[in-house]
This record gives C-alpha cells, sequence and structure tokens, in this order.
C-alpha cells in the first residue's frame, strides 16, 4: 500500500524524523482553518499518489488567508494524470535550503536485504542520476539480523560526499529512517529532498512510503490508511470480496485460479488477438460463492463483451467452480457469452454440472489455446 | 533418483490439525508418502488418523526421525514455524502459506543461510516426485514418472505446463514450485543445479514470470553450469507496469523485469522459450524425440 506524502511525514514524526509542521484538509474551510493555524505562509500541497505534482500546479504558496482559499479552491478537485485530488496537506512553507540531498531505503528482493540510498543529489529524479551519473548514488545493503549501525551511517555520508560537518546528523536521519522502514515493515521509504538548512539542520521536505499489506494485521492504524476513493470501483469491490482484481483496457472478461495461470491465460488471449480486461485471481480452494461474487465483479466493467474461465483444479474443485457459475447465471443473468475450460481435481464432475444445467451462451472448451481462440471469435461477435 | 524429495522423505506437518492441514497431509500420505508426524502446540498426544501429533518439532524429529517439515499454519504463525522446524534440524522445510508478511520472510531467508536447512517456498504448491512422494497440494494425479524436472513459481501454471507435458506423453522427476513471494527461501538455480545433477532428469523446464530478476540470473548460470536441455516459460507479456498481478512479487517497475526482457535473456543464453504452456511443450517433445 503506497501513503499519501502526509501520512508518509505523519508516520516518520511518530519516529522522531524531523518533518515540517503540517495539517491535512478534504475542503476549502479546512484548508483555510489549518492555514491560520500553520502561519502564513504556507505551502498548499496537492496528495496524490503520482509524481510530477508541482509542474501541475499542484502545490502553491500561499501568504494570506485568501491565498489560501484561493490556492485550495483551485487544487481541490483538480486532475493531476489521471488522480483527482481529494486532500490537500497545508505545510509550513519550505524554510531557507542550503542543500537538496537523497534518502531512501527499499526491500531489495534480487540482494535479500534492506537497500539505503543516499546522494548529494536531491531534488531531482533519482532515476535520472542513477542513469547520468551513477557514482553520485552510495548504496549499502544492511545485514537485516543485524539491523543499522552507526558506521554505515557514516560510510554512505562519507561515500557520497556530504559535509563533514553533516556526516553525524545525516547519519542519525538514516538511522531513524531505518527504524521507521522496520518498526513500519515497509517494502520503501523515500525522501527526496532531504533538506539541509542555513542552521545546518536536516528535515524532509517529502515522504514516499509503501507499506506490505501483508503486515498490516500488525498494525491497525496503517492498515486504516487505506482510501478506497483512489482504487477503481471494480478493484475496489474485488478488494471487499478478498479476490486479487486488476483492471485492465480490453474487453474480455478473464477468471481463473492462481496468479501465474492468469497471467498466462491474459498472454495466451493476447496471442490469439484478444484482449483482456482485467486479471482476477479466484485464488486456490475457491468455493462456489467466490466464484460467483467474481462474476459479479468481472460483469461490472460494463466493457465486458466475453468472458474466459480457465480453471485448473488443484486445492480449487471444478464442480465447486461449476455450481458457483450456475449460481451466477440464476442471480445476475449475464448477457455476455462464456468460455469455459474446466481441467484438474474433480474436473469431469465439473463439466457434467455444467452440460446438465445448459446455460445459455454458455461455451466450453477442451484446451486453453481452443479456449482462448472461442472467446476472442465471441468477443468480435463471431460464432465460437 | 527426483530431487529434495523421495523415498527416504520421512514428513513432519506443522498445522496437521487444521482443515486444509489435514487434508493435504492425508492427500500426501494416500499417495504414498511416509508422514510420520504432526505438530500443533497443546495437541500433543493426539493423532490424526494414525499420525502422531506432538507439541514441538523437537519431540517430532526425537521420536519419529521426521527429516522434511511442511509449514501449513496461518501467515501469522508462519515464520515462527519455519524457525522452529529449522531449530529442530530439519534439512528440508516446504512452506505452503500464501501472505507471510516480507519482513519476516527476510529474517526467515537470512537466518537460514546460517544453518542447514533449505526451506522451498513460501506461498508455493509444494513439491512432486511422481511415484515416490508428494508433500504439498499438488494434484499428483496428472503426473506421472518420467524424465523431465519442472521448477516454476506458480502453483497452477506448474500444473498446468506438467499436465501438457503428460498429454504429450512425459513424465517428471521432480515437481518444485519455488512459489511467488518476494523472498524465496529456494531459487531456480538452486534447483537447476539440483536437477543438473539428478540421474533421472534429462530436461528441465522453468516456469517463470513477471518481476524481480531471478529468471535472468538463472540464465546466466544456465549458460555457465548446465548442459542438459532447458525449457522456459514466462507468464505476464500483457501485464502492465506498475501492478502486482496476484503474487507478491509479479510486478513490473520500469523495463527490468518484463516477460520480454525475461525471455530475451534466456533466449540469449540459448534456452528456448515457450510463449504458451502448449508450445512449452512442443519444444520438450522435440528435444527429447518423442
Amino acid at each position: 500500500m503506497d501513503l499519501l506524502e502526509y501520512q508518509g511525514k505523519q508516520l516518520f514524526a511518530r519516529h522522531g524524523i524531523p518533518v515540517p509542521d503540517g495539517r491535512p484538509a478534504r475542503t476549502v474551510d479546512e484548508a483555510v482553518a489549518a492555514a491560520k493555524e500553520i502561519g502564513f505562509p504556507c505551502a498548499v500541497k496537492a496528495q496524490v499518489k503520482i509524481g510530477g505534482r508541482g509542474k501541475a500546479g499542484g502545490i502553491k504558496i500561499a501568504n494570506d488567508e485568501d491565498e489560501a482559499r484561493a490556492a485550495s479552491d483551485a487544487i481541490l478537485g483538480m486532475d493531476i494524470k489521471g488522480f483527482t485530488v481529494h486532500e490537500v496537506w497545508i505545510e509550513t512553507a519550505a524554510p531557507q535550503i542550503e542543500s537538496e540531498y537523497y534518502a531512501s531505503i527499499v526491500f531489495d528482493r534480487g540482494a535479500k536485504a534492506p537497500l539505503i540510498m543516499l546522494s548529494t543529489q536531491g531534488g531531482m529524479d533519482i532515476e535520472e542520476v542513477a542513469d547520468s551519473n551513477p557514482d553520485a548514488i552510495a548504496t549499502l545493503h544492511v545485514d537485516p539480523l543485524l539491523g543499522f549501525q552507526d558506521f554505515h551511517g557514516r560510510r554512505l555520508a562519507f561515500e557520497a560526499g556530504i559535509d563533514a560537518d553533516l556526516v553525524r546528523p545525516v547519519g542519525a536521519f538514516l538511522h531513524q529512517l531505518y527504524g521507521t522502514f522496520i518498526a513500519e515493515e515497509a517494502l520503501l521509504v523515500e525522501v527526496n529532498p532531504l533538506i539541509v538548512t542555513p542552521e545546518r539542520k536536516v528535515a524532509a521536505l517529502d515522504a514516499k512510503v509503501t507499506l506490505d499489506d501483508n503486515a498490516l494485521f500488525r498494525h491497525p492504524d496503517n492498515a486504516n490508511l487505506r482510501d478506497p476513493s483512489d482504487e477503481d470501483p471494480q478493484e475496489q469491490m474485488a478488494h471487499e470480496r478478498g479476490l486479487t482484481y486488476v483492471k485492465l483496457d480490453g474487453d474480455i472478461g478473464i477468471l481463473g485460479n492462481g496468479a501465474g495461470l492468469v497471467m498466462s491465460t491474459l498472454d495466451v488471449v493476447a496471442h490469439y488477438g484478444g484482449a483482456p480486461a482485467n486479471f482476477l485471481d479466484a485464488g486456490g480452494g475457491s468455493k462456489a460463492e467466490a466464484i460467483t461474487s467474481a462474476v459479479e465483479v468481472i460483469l461490472s466493467d460494463d466493457k465486458v463483451k466475453a468472458v474466459l474461465f480457465n480453471i485448473f483444479g488443484g486445492i480449487t474443485r471444478c464442480d465447486e467452480v461449476a455450481n458457483g457459475l450456475i449460481e451466477a447465471f440464476k442471480t445476475l443473468d449475464p448477457k455476455v457469452p462464456f468460455v469455459v475450460r474446466l481441467d484438474g481435481t474433480n474436473d469431469v464432475e465439473g463439466r457434467k454440472i455444467l452440460a446438465d444445467a445448459s446455460l445459455p451462451n454458455v461455451h466450453t472448451a477442451a484446451t486453453m489455446d481452443e479456449a482462448a481462440q472461442k472467446v476472442v471469435a465471441l468477443a468480435k461477435g463471431e460464432a465460437a | 533418483m527426483a530431487v529434495l524429495i523421495d523415498n527416504d522423505t520421512k514428513l513432519v506437518v506443522s498445522g496437521i490439525t487444521g482443515r486444509e492441514g489435514t487434508f493435504h497431509a492425508l492427500n500426501n500420505k494416500s499417495y504414498g508418502t511416509n508422514v510420520v508426524a504432526g505438530v500443533t502446540p497443546g495437541k500433543g498426544g493426539q493423532d490424526v488418523e494414525g499420525i502422531p501429533v506432538f507439541n514441538t518439532f523437537r519431540d517430532a524429529v526425537a521420536q519419529t526421525g521426521a527429516n522434511v517439515a511442511m509449514v501449513f499454519v496461518p501467515p501469522r504463525f508462519a515464520a515462527d514455524s519455519i524457525l522452529e522446524a529449522a531449530d529442530a534440524g530439519i534439512p528440508l522445510v516446504i512452506c505452503i502459506t500464501e501472505g507471510i508478511p516480507a519482513h519476516d520472510e527476510l529474517r526467515v531467508y537470512t537466518h537460514l543461510q546460517r544453518t542447514g536447512t533449505r526451506l522451498v517456498g513460501p506461498n508455493c504448491p509444494g513439491i512432486l516426485s511422481p511415484g515416490k512422494a508428494n508433500v504439498g497440494i499438488i494434484p499428483a494425479s496428472f503426473f506421472k514418472e518420467g524424465n523431465v524436472g519442472v521448477v516454476s513459481r506458480s502453483g497452477t501454471l506448474t500444473y498446468k505446463i506438467g499436465n501438457t507435458l503428460a498429454q504429450a506423453g512425459f513424465g517428471n522427476s521432480s515437481i518444485v514450485g519455488i512459489g511467488g513471494d518476494p523472498v524465496p527461501g529456494t531459487s531456480f538455480i538452486d534447483v537447476i543445479e539440483l536437477f543438473q545433477a539428478d540421474d533421472q532428469t534429462e530436461l528441465i523446464v522453468l516456469s517463470g514470470e513477471i518481476g524481480g530478476d531471478a529468471e535472468e540470473r538463472a540464465a546466466d548460470y544456465i549458460a555457465e553450469h548446465v548442459t542438459k536441455p532447458v525449457v522456459a516459460y514466462i507468464a505476464g507479456f500483457t501485464a502492465p507496469p506498475g501492478k502486482t498481478m496476484g503474487h507478491a512479487g509479479a510486478i513490473v517497475s520500469g523495463s527490468k523485469g518484463t516477460a520480454v526482457a525475461k525471455a530475451e535473456a534466456l533466449e540469449a543464453k540459448g534456452v528456448r522459450v515457450g510463449r504458451t504452456p502448449t508450445e512449452v511443450a512442443e519444444i520438450a517433445v522435440e528435444i527429447l524425440g518423442g
């Protein structure tokens, strides 16, 4: 789960990381009240999970109440690269900045260890720095059982070429950042820019945090930060039903069991010239209700012109899938054709149940390739 | 000979008294796997259809000589269970559990590197050595004994590919699901090394998917160390970047980790890549001269 900037900053503040004072606001009135509390000048910042806010006009400085009102009125509801702004963050306008650094910790699955990165080239796209001047980024993997040591901070700071008087404070900052990464079970914490003030103090002027969804049961406060309004309606519906669903651009609804098989099904459909409308993994051990529920999610996307079921039963039983599909036809009365391929545990029973039910507009296929070819034809309005 | 599990396997199942744990432990037993024990804290002394249950892995190992553990407990308890099995000196732990926190996986992985215990999974379907032993949730009836070794990041896709090969007349030495999580205990390379050394295996099928660079690393390893033919499949050619596709590992960020990049890396090292599971089987048939 990605956090908004201000949620990340609030998380940082709880771990003692210096961040500018700020307040979140969802309406213009809330924003003006927040600005008066913070004092002027203040920054009004759009809260969206996409980069390039500044260029899009999503960050404005307000010198008085009228300007705060005008700025929040302009930013709230704004569309930034397809993301609607539902919230702004009113923040003490950036103190004078002497330098902009970059600091991050990522869960490096290749190396199987947290990777810390530090650079004096902050304030810009770090991927560009990595391309044009890779030596400007100091990197270090931390042994997860040993944890962060003070010398890690010194080594990174010296290697990044940080001013001598800042080696200790930057090291302390990284130590706190690592503590946050571990304590909150993050997959990414990124600070860009990490600023240096004329008083030679460091602070996080931005915060990008990705948390591990699988660990949220240990962090109920973080779990509450999920904002359903920024999820696609179908994805939200699927999420509530415990299904793994990703919306795509095409017109063929896909349901399968197991992430790999579903990905493969998308590929095979594309291979035969079709365009999948979604990725939907009904999961292992799918019961009839889960299947009915999944069909409802798929059909709630009105672009869908045909649906492909590709099931290979392991834990999942094909007779359960067949019963779920029959139930779905009873309750939802779908108008689009279905192609169903059942293989694996109880496939004979499953196919028999479907044959006996003789559902309207349901086609069967013996292989994945045949199923894909049929559904592609049906989506184009041709005979299967 | 098969790899990792065979006729010498003595299996202990953690979570054996849970619904899924009972079902699959008995399923593995009825396949012929020697299931010697179960572990559920507080239920020591009971039995599950004749399989004795112990409070701890230590007790189970001391009483039964168990040498393979299967972990089937919910995600919040799984890391602890794996570590307990390793502490009891079990050399191979197969973890089926899905949804374990990434930081737990990282700590477990790092610790196990310092012990003699190998972890397969988590979030994997287990291992099947047809005709010998089945540990996990792979539907064994689709596979027969043979000379094709399969290693895969995905469960159902493994069954699909194995089944397609079986329909083409081929059997398997072993089918190893390494799981779709960000920190798998065992990598493609680890299993390919075992297949290369295994007399029964004559062809290796690698089934990968988008995300990470495990397939690219495997390509380099194959070029240097593997003399047996390898056929690969990669799922996720149509996956849009930045989206997690079910498996925690299956996310494409930027150009690295895409299906195209993986297929090209493998092909550049002489590994043939089938674009559909059917094509993988066709290539395998061609190589083995079926």
